[in-house]
């Protein structure tokens, strides 16, 4: 053959957690794997929220806890819902003896995990950008990059939210304005010492905060503040089609939430480092594309891989890249590409938390999105009264307090809706309990 | 400088010479909400009503892919940047 010489065992596309994991699953079993990576270097076309999770990140490199570029180990989870001027926050902290996540920079640690997938033999690509798969007889032979044509025996396509390349061989339509959130976010410096005062944590602790309500409210769309070493990263992510009937701009949302009461003081006098943006796949189960095919497989972002709910992605991204990465490495064995021979990797997958997690939640979205100005709007505007209630003193009696805030729901909604509202709440419970 | 070329200002770049981003003007004269106007984080898009024209600020996209979706007839010609170019992010 004409192209022997660029001809490899497998070609992963895109170097983000789900690609590594995959890479490295083929390269640790003796396969020759190249990784491809359109960015500078892994995780420098990234951003997130800001946590990984520990259990999912050691199956992949069980030693990471002690050489990776970690930031902090979460010790506290906060949930703020936030009022015009007032807020109710719970908070859940315990100290694991074996965290469950660490935030990190994914510019450092992307980075860090493809160094060490090349380490095991990876072939590490950086500069790249594949913009097309070459596909033959209904089979994907090769990826096209600007430069030169590269032939192969497997794709995985780990190539990220928009993969424009599952959509260039049919594996999925094209992704819509209610199946993505837009989410922005700012890395602000501040000494660590300060960190650790504001945010009641010792030098490698840290806490998290998912912020509701806001300019968020009645939007289908959260906030996040995580701290780093010596940063805080605040954002917020808001599902596109929110953004686009309502006319927002997503950076004066943030700048917004930043002002809140709650917030700003835990920002104040720190420098902003640096201003980023990305999207997150929100559809879900229901648009999850087709998984495999002829000499291809989809994993991650790319495969709509996120449970929005529980704020997981980059551990569906590692499990699902290695549960590719296992089924290539079988496949080279019997050297059957065909789609019959991939399938193992959907039925791998239905067997993992992966699909049986975005399953559970596949009405989620929908179910809330339907009432987003009640879930994400009247009801946690009512939280915060209730509290306000609950707390003021000013010699009414209680019960009669107690009678008139009641008294407000069914002023202020009819019964009709109030059936409404309560039948959406059975129907998701009901999703995601027990069918 | 507005609050969002503070922030702009904080992002690494390394432009091309020529835009991933091509817009197709004549969807754009009839486009009616111009909504890429709006929601780009990067405000990469600018309506010139003088000269019935699109204008796109390409380097200082961020290359999140929000405007190619929500594009309203869906004709935004929108690729990834040549590998060498485009957006680093170093705190993502």
């Amino acid at each position: 053959m004409a192209n022997e010489e660029n001809k490899v065992d497998v070609i992963v596309v895109g170097g983000g957690p789900a690609g590594i994991s995959c890479a490295v699953t083929i390269a640790r079993a003796g396969k020759q794997v190249v990784l491809i990576e359109r960015g500078k270097f892994s995780g420098s076309k990234n951003a997130f929220g800001g946590a990984i999770y520990a259990q999912p990140t050691r199956e992949i490199f069980p030693d990471f806890e002690k050489n990776a570029p970690i930031e902090r180990k979460t010790i506290e989870h906060k949930y703020a819902l936030l009022g015009k001027d007032d807020a109710t926050v719970i908070s859940y902290k315990k100290k694991h003896e074996d965290p469950v996540s660490y935030s990190v920079i994914r510019g450092k640690f992307d980075r860090w995990m493809a160094d060490e997938a090349a380490k095991e033999g990876v072939i590490l690509v950086e500069e790249t950008v594949v913009r097309e798969l070459i596909v033959k007889d209904g089979c994907v032979i090769g990826v096209k990059t600007e430069l030169e044509d590269y032939y192969c025996d497997i794709v995985v396509l780990a190539d990220g939210v928009n993969s424009l390349l599952a959509k260039q061989i049919g594996l999925r339509g094209d992704l819509k304005p209610e199946d993505v959130a837009l989410s922005v976010k700012e890395v602000i410096k501040l000494p660590p010492e300060i960190i650790n005062e504001r945010f009641h944590v010792n030098f490698d602790e840290g806490c998290i905060y998912e912020i509701f309500g806001g300019p968020m409210t009645g939007m289908l769309g959260l906030g996040f503040l995580y701290t780093n070493k010596d940063s805080v990263s605040i954002g917020l992510g808001i599902t596109l089609s929110e953004l686009v009937e309502k006319s927002l701009r997503p950076y004066e949302l943030l700048d917004e939430m930043k002002q809140h009461s709650e917030l700003a003081p835990l920002l104040k006098d720190g420098e902003l480092l640096e201003y980023s943006a990305h999207l997150i796949p929100e559809g879900g189960f229901k648009k999850v594309p087709i998984l495999f095919g002829a000499g291809v497989m989809v994993c991650g972002d790319a495969a709509s891989f996120v449970n929005n709910l529980h704020w997981e992605g980059t551990n569906l991204a590692m499990i699902s890249g290695k549960l590719a990465g296992e089924t290539a490495v079988i496949a080279l064995g019997k050297g059957d590409f065909s789609e019959h021979a991939l399938s193992r990797y959907q039925q791998e997958l239905e067997a993992s938390f992966i699909m049986k997690d975005l399953r559970t939640y596949k009405d989620l979205m929908s179910g809330i999105g339907e009432r987003a100005s009640e879930f994400l709007g009247y009801y946690p505007k009512k939280i915060n009264s209730f509290f306000e209630m609950f707390t003021s003193v000013d010699s009414i009696p209680k019960r009669k307090k107690y009678r008139d805030f009641i008294k407000q729901f069914f002023t202020e909604r009819s019964i009709s809706e109030l059936f409404k509202d309560g039948w959406a709440v059975v129907k998701l419970l009901w999703s995601i309990l027990i069918k | 400088m507005s609050d969002l070329e503070d922030k702009l200002y904080t992002v690494k770049y390394t432009p091309d010479s020529v835009s991933h981003l091509q817009p197709v003007q004549e969807c754009c004269r009839i486009c009616k909400s111009k909504i890429c106007t709006v929601i780009c984080p990067a405000k990469v898009y600018e309506w010139d009503e003088n000269n019935r024209k699109l204008i796109v600020n390409f380097e200082n996209c961020l290359e999140c892919g929000a405007c190619r979706i929500a594009c309203e007839s869906s004709s935004l010609g929108w690729e990834y940047p040549k590998g060498n170019k485009g957006v680093t992010f170093k705190q993502g």
